[in-house]
């Protein structure tokens, strides 16, 4: 008796039933889910399984970056969905990044007027929900936008109307395939340059002419690289036909609103966090910068940039994940993304509820887990070393 | 404004050439975006009448929110029966200013009493039965439901953040996986997806025969993801706190609990309320999800308005006073979030 006393008022010893409790209340729980769960699907006679991923789909998509026809299988609609996420995500996280820097500046900026209307902005979207600015985009703003009749003309090549954006599409496009090879390898190539000038740098103590380098692989060659290919290319411009455009590629409306809503809204918040950053970093080391002797120029990105990066990358990640989950906030206004394609189209024509909804879901876990890894790799490289 | 006022202000303006030319530049756009903008929503706006033919074109039509406001408020809920819904909010603003206004010594027993009554005492005003006329969560809506699920919602996700933070800090490692996997999962995923995933799977998952109101369903969903940002909130309260807190607490004989519960948890939350309250923002406006499992809160309210062949082309109206409504309430909120972290910082010193 008193040494099973002795035992409950150990401590290891309780630890460990606590936790074989907690383990076999979890596993109980699950057992009592999936036994109700195959229960009622037995009763419902919906079937279990990932057969039906190659059945036919038979669903049309309005807007598709992968060969998907409604021919395909369902796992074809389920990468078609895939693909749509990650282009809104991808196109809306740089927007975002641009106008979210631009405006967080503008807060700091000395100019009254300036500052006062960024902070207002920043107010302004963070304290209104994503899907009252998706509605408002595509109900509101998409919507009574004029008829392709009388479309607002983007210098004469695209076309915004209510049926959505088409823009001019290239007749040939492998020249752009040789002008993305030749960008990708000047970017290398810059990457190779910069790493020799550090270790020349350091060995010898002399600055290469990195700014004028970094212009010219950076900038210039793709820019020539475009210009050459666009100019290469014969192209075909949307014509108005009847009552609609022909030609060119057609950027659906719900892209076009969920895109400028999550572009608004995300900005307010990228907005912050520069703001944050720039601020974290004392004026102290912009008053030791230039009694160095450094320019302002080179003290902005020598001594200030880096210093703000490093408090700005932990919530930009949050932001980036962020986007990348409100990218579903498309399903709302039927934007063919994986959950209105997938949890939605694709569930209601098979009822195989547990097996989408997992791929779904291990859709976002996947690209967050890969986002985080990659941003947590760019934070310890960044970081301050201490010695 | 004197005259000092006036030189501060041209200073401000047009200190120098190039200030002088932004601030042109941005008072011309102002002025373009704005005239217009004034002129629809006051100057060529209607204010009276009841139906649509009494608004002059060209401005805004606040008749139609005036004729729509007790749906917008309250969605279909019978008329005769708002008086519900309205005392049941004014019991939980007055149960909570007890709490906040009662002395120290009273003040934890009010507030446990407030969270034992009041939950099920709203459902009850709200959904009936038991001498009440029975109200189905289908007729339920606008910004009552809007609150409804905010409030709730947080009821299952603020002491289940708690626990889970508890949960991520503890030594038992089995614990301590489990409460990361929760947290970590609900977090990596769109709410858009969970919502779907509870209409869809609670019902399943449960025994035959139980039946699971659509409304719960959404709520239980919607609590169990801010739950896990609760979690990282209430985290970041814990960590703030110095070790030697709950080794003292130890010392002194106290059992975990029993420090978690008098020493731990009075500070941690009190560093953690400005982040909570961030999180109880994101659950307001993520509660206009419930919109795509056909549940009509404030905005749900507003769209399906525009469907209305007696007031076509409605659109700008009903996003301009809903989404003003849903920017009080956070923006109010976030200033009070605002106000707690200078007070804490304050005390600190």
């Amino acid at each position: 008796m008193t040494k099973t006393l002795a035992l409950l008022n150990d401590k290891r010893v309780r630890d460990v039933a606590y936790q074989v409790a907690v383990v076999v209340g979890l596993v109980g729980l699950t057992v009592f889910f999936v036994r109700n769960a195959s229960e009622n699907m037995v009763k419902a006679g919906i079937a279990s399984g990932f057969d039906f991923l190659w059945r036919n789909s038979g669903i049309d998509v309005p807007f598709v970056l992968t060969d998907y026809t409604r021919a395909d299988t369902i796992l074809g609609l389920f990468w078609a969905g895939v693909a749509n996420t990650m282009l809104v995500t991808v196109v809306a996280m740089v927007l975002a990044t641009a106008l979210g820097f631009l405006v967080g500046i503008a807060r700091l900026s000395s100019h009254w007027l300036l500052s006062t209307l960024a902070g207002a902005y920043i107010e302004f979207v963070r304290n209104i929900p994503l899907l009252f600015f998706v509605l408002f985009w595509y109900f509101g703003v998409i919507a009574a936008l004029p008829a392709p009749r009388d479309s607002v003309s983007v210098f004469g090549v695209a076309f915004l109307n209510n049926r959505g954006l088409t823009i001019p599409l290239p007749d040939a496009p492998a020249n752009f395939r040789w002008a993305l090879a030749a960008i990708l390898l000047s970017w290398l190539a810059q990457w190779l340059v910069s790493l020799w000038a550090r270790r020349r740098k350091d060995r010898t103590g002399q600055d290469a002419p990195m700014l004028t380098i970094g212009l010219v692989l950076i900038v210039l060659v793709p820019v020539l690289a475009v210009t050459w290919a666009s100019l290469a290319t014969r192209w075909d411009i949307p014509i108005l036909r009847g009552f609609n455009y022909r030609g060119g590629f057609v950027v659906i409306p719900e892209f076009v609103a969920l895109l400028a809503a999550l572009v608004t809204y995300t900005a307010g918040f990228i907005a912050e966090i520069v703001r944050g950053g720039i601020q974290a970093v004392p004026h102290g080391q912009v008053e030791a910068a230039s009694a160095l002797g450094l320019r302002p120029g080179r003290t902005l990105r020598l001594v200030t940039i880096p210093q703000a990066m490093r408090v700005m990358i932990p919530p930009l990640t949050n932001q980036y994940l962020n986007v990348l989950k409100n990218s579903s906030f498309g399903a709302a206004i039927a934007y063919p993304d994986v959950v209105s394609l997938f949890m939605g189209s694709a569930l209601n024509n098979t009822g195989q509820a547990i097996e989408i909804i997992a791929m779904t879901l291990a859709v976002y876990l996947v690209i967050g887990l890969a986002v985080s890894a990659f941003m947590n790799w760019y934070n310890a490289r960044i970081a301050l070393v201490t010695r | 404004m004197g005259i000092a006022g006036l030189s501060l202000w041209r200073r401000r303006l047009f200190g120098t050439p190039a200030t002088g030319v932004v601030t042109i530049l941005i008072g011309l756009a102002l002025v373009w975006l704005a005239v217009p903008m004034v002129r629809w929503a006051l100057v060529n706006a209607t204010w009276s009448g009841t139906t649509r033919a009494d608004c002059a074109p060209g401005g805004a039509c606040w008749v139609f929110v005036k004729a729509r406001f007790g749906q917008f408020m309250y969605g279909f809920y019978p008329p005769d029966q708002r008086w519900r819904a309205d005392l049941a909010g004014l019991l939980f603003v007055f149960g909570a200013a007890a709490t906040v206004f009662a002395p120290p010594r009273l003040r934890l027993k009010i507030g446990i009493a407030a969270l034992v009554i009041l939950p099920p005492l709203g459902i009850w005003l709200l959904a009936g039965g038991f001498g009440l006329r029975p109200i189905e969560t289908r007729e339920w809506g606008g910004l009552m439901l809007t609150l409804f699920i905010s409030v709730y919602a947080s009821l299952i996700a603020i002491p289940l953040g708690i626990l889970f933070a508890l949960g991520r800090q503890s030594e038992l490692r089995v614990i301590r996986l489990i409460s990361v996997l929760f947290i970590e999962f609900w977090r990596g995923v769109p709410i858009i997806a969970v919502i779907f995933l509870a209409s869809l799977l609670l019902p399943l998952i449960l025994p035959g025969g139980i039946g699971i109101d659509r409304l719960a369903r959404a709520v239980i969903g919607l609590g169990l993801v801010i739950a896990a940002y609760m979690a990282e909130a209430v985290r970041g309260g814990l960590q703030a706190l110095p070790p030697g807190q709950r080794e003292a607490a130890t010392a002194l004989g106290l059992t975990y609990w029993k420090a978690t519960g008098l020493i731990i948890l009075p500070q941690a939350l009190r560093i953690s309320l400005p982040a909570m309250t961030n999180e109880f923002i994101a659950l307001v406006k993520n509660t206009t999800l419930v919109l795509v499992v056909s549940i009509l809160d404030l905005l749900g309210i507003a769209q399906a308005s525009l469907a209305d062949p007696a007031w076509v082309g409605m659109n700008m109206e009903a996003y301009v006073f809903s989404g003003s409504i849903y920017w009080l309430i956070c923006f109010a909120l976030s200033r009070w979030s605002r106000h707690l972290e200078m007070m804490g910082r304050r005390q600190h010193r």
